[in-house]
């Protein structure tokens, strides 16, 4: 009984441990944006409690110097028509590989499997001729059409409702005189609910978090996004930990209250995107 | 709607003898045939041009010496690839990944451990869960000012050695071992949560009762896990190391934002992406990014192969 006494205390122990790893860097950084420019001049330490716990002073400065107003606005845009885009790319795909069979299927199919195989960092040297060449180099276009287009996961996490959805549901649409796209907007669509909001958020969050895209395709100030306006806080602040622990800070609150919200979700939205 | 039809005339008609028992009237079946290409036409058409287009690109690239921006290129054979693996500075940072792999074998390992104990009658579970998963949601460039602060003179992690009473004035990312070696770990620290998360969702799938029949038999913790848990996560386990390999072959993020590939730091990918936008190098980042490509590819190919989607288990 006791070694099951010491076992127990032993997990609690690391799930302990765990925690404080996993938050300590975190609230560091919380304190820190607390803090004022003197306070960080005394050299008070990371972990030292800053005099004024409301001190939200610069919160100010990384919104106004670090043009966050304007990041966050760029974000928004792209977000929408990323988001857009890929459920209705994704859905439409996974109705027609789904519901029909034609020629070349098995060859559709196959380029979308392997396409998920290719990791988009490396090809990115060539994508930027073909996307310089439209014209979209340094526009929001280049990180929508790029989301959009390259987004196998969300295919198959529709591929997976899309099966689960009776056929016998289509037949009866047809034998009322519907036709594929009534049966696909009035039927399938409106049935791909829980589908769409797992590949909202899932394609949310990995939109909002990334860097390399919008660093490599935007590199004008006011095309900014979250990251990449970020990122430039390295050079203007350099030594200001303050400042970019509040834009840290800034960009991480988002994320904290949707995952608190959307807990259920998004554990369930990555867990699918992943194991496919 | 006119393209439809032109679209529907390139499909050959399929002749008389269609398995079909009561061949529908012409247009019809036209119409039948072409729809399916419809719904298709965006997602194949955006497939092609970003995906296919620039692989197919890079390969022809990588056989030049273009600069990405001049006019003028030269055919140069197999050049580049011949300079990729003879020059050593070019080839070395292939031993960058060494870190991150050993990394992600110690993160996996880990995991797995959160996932069984989280999986069990645990208090606050929910919390434990949520924090061990929160770091993955984060902002790439936000947890590389983190860590930044982290590992900076007189950071985080002094303050926390000072507590201890432990003086230090290490530079973290002074030097490459201590650097690297950092870097992994604030790699381990982000996506240490997937993992978690992909294991706690496989073990929940196993049914309880064969943990019950299992206590009956006298089994303790470790009976479970070695003979119900480990055969029930296999095919997420080996999906984990092959995201784990990959991903350590592909590392870009963390270390370009916070040391921005100084001291010792440099990635495959980050030289690729030097190679190619400072250097304009288009040539030679091509022929790179096609063996990391490569790579990854016959890295996949392996795993598909050793554990197929149907497993057998040997237990």
């Amino acid at each position: 009984m006791t070694r099951r006494a010491v076992a127990r205390a032993l997990v609690y122990l690391s799930l302990i441990a765990a925690t404080v790893v996993v938050l300590l860097p975190l609230a560091a950084v919380l304190l820190t944006s607390l803090k004022s420019e003197r306070e960080m001049a005394d050299g008070s330490g990371a972990l030292a409690l800053p005099e004024d716990l409301l001190n939200f002073h610069n919160y100010v400065t990384a919104f106004q110097d670090g043009r966050m107003l304007s990041a966050f606005a760029n974000t928004a845009v792209i977000l929408l028509f990323a988001i857009g885009g890929t459920v209705l790319i994704g859905s439409m795909t996974a109705y027609a590989i789904d519901r029909f069979t034609f020629r070349f299927r098995k060859l559709v199919v196959a380029l979308f499997l392997v396409a998920a195989l290719v990791p988009g960092v490396t090809t990115q040297v060539a994508t930027f001729q073909i996307v310089n060449s439209f014209g979209m180099f340094d526009s929001l276009w280049a990180p929508i059409a790029l989301y959009m287009g390259t987004d196998i996961v969300s295919i198959y996490i529709f591929l997976q409702f899309v099966r689960s959805i009776p056929t016998s549901l289509d037949e009866a649409a047809r034998l009322d005189g519907a036709n594929a796209f009534t049966i696909y907007r009035k039927i399938i669509f409106p049935l791909l609910k829980p589908a769409v909001a797992t590949v909202v958020i899932v394609k949310g969050i990995t939109t909002y978090n990334d860097f390399y895209i919008p660093f490599l395709y935007m590199p004008s100030e006011d095309l900014g996004v979250i990251s990449t306006s970020l990122f430039r806080f390295k050079g203007p602040f350099g030594a200001h930990w303050e400042t970019i622990s509040a834009g840290a800070i800034l960009v991480i609150l988002p994320t904290l209250i949707v995952f608190l919200c959307l807990q259920r979700y998004i554990y369930n939205g990555f867990t699918r995107g992943a194991t496919r | 709607m006119t393209d439809t039809t032109e679209k529907a005339a390139v499909e050959p008609a399929p002749g008389p003898a269609a398995p079909e028992p009561a061949p529908a009237p012409r247009p019809a079946r036209l119409w039948r045939g072409a729809t399916p290409w419809l719904f298709l036409l965006a997602p194949l058409t955006l497939l092609i041009v970003f995906t296919y287009a620039p692989i197919a690109n890079m390969v022809a690239y990588s056989f030049t010496d273009w600069d990405g921006v001049s006019p003028e290129l030269r055919y140069t054979g197999a050049e580049n690839y011949a300079e990729l693996f003879t020059r050593p500075d070019l080839f070395e940072v292939f031993w960058v990944s060494g870190y991150y792999l050993a990394a992600s074998v110690l993160q996996i390992v880990a995991a797995l451990y959160f996932a069984t104990i989280l999986s069990f009658n645990v208090r606050f579970r929910n919390f434990f869960k949520g924090v061990l998963f929160f770091p993955y949601l984060i902002n790439g460039v936000a947890i590389g000012f983190v860590f930044l602060y982290f590992f900076q003179d007189g950071g985080t992690l002094d303050s926390v050695l000072g507590l201890f009473g432990v003086e230090t004035d290490r530079a973290w990312l002074g030097t490459p071992e201590s650097a690297n070696t950092s870097l992994a770990a604030v790699s381990v620290w982000r996506y240490l949560g997937l993992n978690f998360v992909l294991f706690l969702g496989a073990i929940q799938s196993i049914p309880g009762e064969l943990y019950e029949a299992a206590e009956l038999d006298g089994a303790n913790r470790w009976h479970q896990f070695r003979h119900i848990i480990a055969p029930g996560i296999k095919p997420v386990l080996s999906l984990t190391v092959i995201l784990s390999i990959s991903g350590s072959l592909s590392v870009f993020e963390i270390p370009y934002i916070m040391t921005g590939g100084a001291t010792g730091t440099e990635t495959f990918v980050i030289q690729t992406v030097k190679l190619a936008f400072q250097f304009n190098k288009t040539g030679l980042a091509s022929a790179a990014a096609i063996v990391l490509l490569l790579i990854v590819l016959a890295v996949t190919w392996v795993q598909r192969r050793l554990v197929p989607d149907d497993k057998v288990d040997l237990a």
